[in-house]
């Protein structure tokens, strides 16, 4: 045990704390508590109230413990006009037994407007025979492995990609918007001049279509991102770098530019399995906490690039004593993914098949009630068991 | 003072101090126990420690002893495969980031509905080198097997509605940790956890079943919940660590890769939230190395920055005119660049800088890779006094500071590849340069 346990098993059976011979100087103080320690704080505070309770030892019977939120997450429409809708978020509580969910998490598929020959091989295999048409890989993916929704990536625009103009984005929108009617996310390339304005061209293309355009950043013009989606009634993906202050800021300079809630889903970014998946495991749950607890700023649905799963060595690498890729990958994948779903995110941007159908299978019982399944009788497991 | 010190950090025991009286240290115990309760399986080096943990989530404090993974066997295996399954499951290791992952202990399953038998298999396990887990729900099967194993300090497994006074007498006497199996029925699983409590059982273990299909939500809600009641109800008839069990994926799923990607993806849901030990079916490494990294990632401890020491390191056999690498101080990009430098058998210098823990790409952007840092770095290294050369190959993602690099400290820059895994084909590249020139 170290220090800060130590201190907190202490406070945990204090009532006051009393420092001597202290003297401070200062013009302005900032003081962060430990999470742990805040709580350990209030405990102490509610600790006379409890004593009073003890007095009388009777056997309590069960109860779930459900706790009460005064806040509650935005819920997101994606897909207007032609496209069937699709809703993010909208929880009121963190967990289903504590109130019905109302909506299953969601997966969109990766799609590429150009055909993308650094895929992972098992990727590959799925989609080869429609890599040369957005079109025909989105309808694809819906089709055959029972996309909600499609994410047409604008990696050609890339300067140093192929350099395709706004226009030409914009004929690759159309494309897929006549090929599938499941809603749209539109990403770019990344490259920050670029982005924003062949963003702006597939908004306008898209118009009434309600896509969610991705991304605004802080290292882009995001002014011009959330102007096209409020010009063409769009929803902008904010994107912050597992930072809950950026992710914070940059979601009310948003609302500063006249979106709301309901047009904005965050991506808190997802590292991968291996790859600082526990720093998006903490950043993501305090984001949905704070939004419970009311902080106006974070309580939008959340997104993750579960796809940076594959940018993983354990996921692509050949190597015959760590098995064939064919199921590393997937797994990859769907533990990446399943982690983020676990602490609250809403929509999933992925590219396996197997791994797209073993998320939503998890995911869906999130919208059923507690106890309300038909489970089997797994008493004799022991000896059922091969 | 020491002594207490030494005390909380748990590199002592209390039962070393002889002054206290009974009552006094009840209460020091009661004042040091985690919210829930840590529980040894197995003895000295055969153990497994489950539980101790603190907090709901990890970012509040940290996670405390890694998640077991035990594997299962069953007294129906013949002799040969038997100790075919020990010895894969002993030799099981992946190597992550300087860390041997590896798995922790065998639960033994009476299959056989032998009593004998079931007792047999366990004595056969006494010699591997794991911790055990007796599974039955027959308390004369986990007698017999007690007589044999009993002084191994396995966990029982289990406790039920329909055996618990005969199962918490064998756990008295044999002064082993219980289980207690109630599947999918929270109060009644309060119920029988008092029961076990009145009878002074201190160490339980609880299994609230595991619903692998649309079940799982219903799991979920299980573990959270005793989680929540243990961490922030104190209610004393939770604090205890949960056993997970996906290797329930096989009772239905006889695909062998299908069954294990969904055994994995069952796992880690599980360890994801609150299971404290997981018993486990499948074994072929790629179900198991996702698992393990999993765990390896959910325990780091938050408050610690992932880093090693910034400086030269050096690999293979070096002279003057060795090559100079240069990598961040992020734990993971160091241990992975250095995994690939020894598995490729290189000669190389590798220049660390110090980026506060921070990635290749992460400490481009957030400006702890400079020319001024790495010019600094190369002075205060004293790689120039040990190479002639004067070139210097950092990393691909790095490729935008070159320019920069070479202003500062008047080194040749050559732009690595971005993955180091490719870092063996670059020298050989490097070379076959070298001699055409």
């Amino acid at each position: 045990m170290d220090k800060m346990t130590q201190l907190l098993k202490l406070l945990e059976n204090t009532d006051t704390i009393e420092i001597n011979d202290f003297r401070m100087d200062f013009d302005e103080l900032e003081i962060q508590l430990m999470p742990a320690v805040q709580r350990m704080v209030q405990q102490v505070a509610q600790k006379q109230a409890v004593i009073a309770k003890e007095a009388t030892p009777t056997i309590e019977p069960f109860a779930p413990p459900v706790h009460d939120y005064p806040g509650e997450v935005a819920e997101v429409q994606l897909g207007a006009g032609t496209r069937k809708p699709v809703f993010l978020g909208g929880q009121k509580a963190l967990y289903r037994f504590e109130e019905a969910q109302p909506n299953a998490p969601v997966v969109t598929f990766d799609v590429f407007d150009i055909p993308m020959p650094g895929l992972p091989k098992p990727i590959r295999e799925h989609f080869e025979d429609v890599m040369e048409h957005p079109g025909e890989w989105a309808k694809k993916a819906v089709k055959d492995y029972g996309a909600n929704m499609i994410t047409i990536h604008l990696i050609g625009t890339g300067p140093k990609v192929m350099d395709k103009t706004p226009r030409q984005a914009a004929q690759d929108i159309e494309e897929v918007l006549q090929a599938v009617k499941v809603p749209l996310v539109i990403g770019g390339s990344g490259d920050p001049i670029k982005d924003p304005i062949v963003l702006e061209a597939a908004a306008a293309a898209a118009e009434g279509e309600r896509c969610l355009l991705a991304s605004a950043n802080l290292d882009l013009d995001y002014r011009k991102v959330a102007k096209a989606a409020i010009d063409y009634n769009h929803a902008v993906l904010s994107w912050a770098i597992t930072d809950i202050n950026m992710q914070k800021t940059l979601n009310k300079y948003l609302m500063k530019e006249g979106l709301t809630q309901k047009d904005i889903v965050m991506d808190p970014t997802t590292c991968a399995l291996g790859y600082g998946v526990e720093f998006s495991i903490d950043v993501i749950t305090r984001t949905r906490l704070a939004a419970l607890k009311g902080d106006k700023d974070l309580q939008m649905p959340m997104s993750s690039g579960t796809t940076n799963a594959w940018g993983s060595r354990e996921a692509w690498m050949k190597k015959d004593e760590w098995g064939p890729t064919a199921y590393r990958g997937p797994i990859w994948e769907i533990i990446t993914g399943l982690t983020m779903m676990l602490c609250g995110v809403d929509i999933f941007m992925m590219l396996h098949p197997s791994s797209v159908q073993m998320l939503k299978e998890i995911g869906n019982t999130f919208t059923r009630d507690y106890l309300t399944t038909d489970v089997p009788d797994i008493t004799n497991w022991i000896t059922e068991l091969e | 003072m020491a002594f207490a010190t030494k005390l909380s950090d748990k590199e002592t025991d209390l039962e070393l101090c002889t002054q206290l009286a009974a009552d006094e240290m009840e209460k020091l115990e009661n004042l040091l126990a985690p919210a829930v309760r840590e529980i040894t399986i197995g003895k000295g080096e055969k153990a497994m420690i489950l539980g101790g943990d603190e907090v709901l989530y990890r970012y509040e404090l940290t996670y405390y002893n890694p998640t077991p993974l035990v594997i299962d066997v069953n007294d129906n295996m013949d002799e040969e495969a038997l100790n075919e399954r020990i010895k894969i499951i002993e030799a099981t290791e992946f190597e992550r980031t300087g860390e041997k992952l590896v798995l922790d202990g065998v639960a033994v399953r009476n299959v056989s509905g032998n009593k004998d038998k079931f007792a047999e298999t366990a004595l056969k396990l006494k010699s591997s080198k794991l911790p055990l887990v007796l599974c039955s729900l027959d308390p004369e099967a986990i007698k017999a097997a007690l007589e044999k194993v009993g002084s191994e300090k396995p966990l029982l497994y289990a406790a039920t509605e329909n055996n618990i006074e005969d199962m918490a007498s064998l756990a008295i006497e044999y002064d082993c940790p219980l289980t207690l199996f109630v599947p999918n029925d929270l109060e009644k699983m309060k119920e029988l956890s008092r029961i076990l409590r009145s009878k002074g059982i201190k160490d339980i273990v609880l299994d609230p079943g595991t619903y692998v299909d649309e079940g799982i939500g219903d799991t979920l809600d299980n573990f959270v919940m005793i989680r929540r009641l243990s961490i922030e109800e104190k209610d004393e008839d939770f604090r205890f660590p949960i056993l997970g069990i996906p290797a329930l994926t096989w009772l239905y799923e006889k695909d062998e890769v299908q069954g294990g990607i969904k055994e994995a993806t069952i796992a880690a849901t599980l360890m994801n939230k609150y299971a404290d030990m997981l018993i486990i079916h499948g074994t072929n490494i790629w179900e198991l190395i996702p698992v393990l990294t999993l765990r390896q990632s959910i325990f780091t401890d938050p408050r610690k920055p992932q880093m090693v020491d910034p400086g030269l390191y050096e690999f293979g056999e070096l002279d003057e005119n060795s090559p100079v690498l240069m990598t961040t101080n992020f734990a993971l990009t160091y241990y992975t660049v250095e995994g690939d430098l020894k598995s490729g058998k290189a000669n190389c210098y590798l220049l660390v800088l110090d980026t506060e823990g921070r990635a290749v790409d992460v400490s481009l952007a957030g400006g702890q890779q400079s020319g001024k840092s790495v010019a600094d770095l190369i002075k205060e290294s004293g790689i120039e006094d040990k190479v002639k050369t004067r070139t210097l190959i950092i990393p691909g993602l790095s490729a935008p500071l070159s320019g920069e690099i070479e202003d500062e400290s008047g080194w040749e820059v050559l732009v690595g590849p971005r993955d180091s895994s490719a870092v063996s084909d670059f020298f050989i590249k490097l070379k076959e340069k070298e001699n055409a020139k």
